[in-house]
């Protein structure tokens, strides 16, 4: 039952990769040892290729996994199998959280926690940042890319998305 | 409403590039400014219970809010929404996948993205740090955790334990206070 499998293979990854997408790269790296669905070749240009499509990158590279290895039924599969555990979780979070968000111990720790987060997520960025901003080319782009954005509140994120795409294509 | 939760997070996931950090811009847009499912608090709330638990911050995400508005048949539609387009590009160009990252027009044009993706990120911290980070004790907490993780490579569940801890200690010494 190569489908079972599928979902158990991803559903643990999901379980243990705590911290967003690239943390379920070591997870796939064993699995792949372990199952002989993929290589370290082929998890390689699966990281590539989920950097160069939409979406979170954990569900792309389950997606691909699974189609590589039982087909489109199979991504479908492995998908759910990843975003499983995930759901659970968070649902019981949830409303364990919501009956206690207004206590002032809740409200203590995330008022540090959301203080916190503004930094990993500095960080998220300057990881983006510092292999996007190689030159002075590259500089350039970035600050006029903030002007435009500060400027213009309004415009909708995918705009911006696409003028990077076209610059990207078209500035040699 | 349930489908509207679909469509909206299938949007946000269609249009992310560069996992869940990259989506923040998005979700801003779609649901705090367009909707008004959360407010900006709360999207910094969910990120870091996304931090310290399991799976995708994305779907994290996606299933508090749509809890928050539907309950958990609302979670798991923006859940689904949220990885609905992943499934269908990936499955549609999983067959020539290796050949689709090296072409170079493709890579050009992601060079180009991820620099807008930068500047869209910068934004969106900037806009949530000015609202977050009222008192010198934040913002040096919101340094300390870009330090720490840049120079030290403590992961981000490490951090945030550490945070949750640091609150709980700080609650205790100051209730304590409050006694006296």
């Amino acid at each position: 039952m190569i489908y079972l499998q599928l979902f158990w293979e991803f559903f643990k990854t999901g379980l243990f990769a705590v911290g967003g997408g690239m943390a379920t790269v070591p997870f796939l790296f064993r699995m792949g040892q372990n199952t002989g669905w993929f290589d370290a070749n082929t998890l390689t240009d699966m990281i590539a290729v989920s950097e160069s499509t939409p979406g979170p990158i954990g569900v792309n590279m389950a997606t691909y996994v699974g189609n590589r290895t039982a087909g489109p039924l199979g991504g479908l599969v492995a998908t759910l199998g990843l975003v499983a555990p995930c759901i659970i979780i968070i649902l019981i979070i949830c409303k364990v959280l919501m009956k206690y968000m207004k206590h002032p111990v809740v409200e203590a720790v995330f008022r540090i926690l959301r203080a916190v987060v503004i930094g990993l997520l500095a960080y998220a960025f300057w990881q983006v940042a510092s292999v996007s901003l190689i030159g002075v080319k590259e500089y350039i782009l970035f600050a006029v890319f903030i002007a435009l954005i500060v400027c213009f509140k309004k415009v909708h994120p995918i705009v911006f998305i696409i003028l990077g795409a076209a610059a990207g294509l078209f500035i040699p | 409403m349930i489908f509207q939760l679909f469509f909206s997070f299938a949007k946000v996931g269609l249009l992310t590039f560069g996992g869940g950090m990259a989506m923040l811009p998005l979700l801003q847009r779609e649901c705090v400014d367009k909707r008004g499912w959360a407010t900006e608090d709360e999207m910094l709330n969910y990120y870091a219970i996304g931090q310290c638990t399991p799976g995708i911050i994305a779907v994290n995400v996606a299933t508090f809010i749509g809890y928050k508005k539907r309950g958990t048949l609302g979670g798991i539609a923006a859940t689904l929404g949220v990885v609905f387009p992943s499934i269908v590009i990936i499955t549609a160009i999983a067959s020539f996948l290796a050949m689709f990252s090296g072409i170079i027009q493709v890579q050009k044009a992601f060079a180009g993205i991820r620099i807008a993706v930068s500047a869209l990120i910068l934004v969106s911290v900037f806009r949530m740090g000015k609202k977050t980070l009222k008192d010198f004790e934040t913002v040096f907490l919101a340094l300390l955790a870009f330090a720490v993780q840049t120079f030290l490579g403590l992961s981000p569940v490490v951090i945030t334990l550490s945070a949750i801890a640091y609150a709980l200690i700080r609650y205790r010494i100051a209730a304590g206070r409050d006694l006296e």
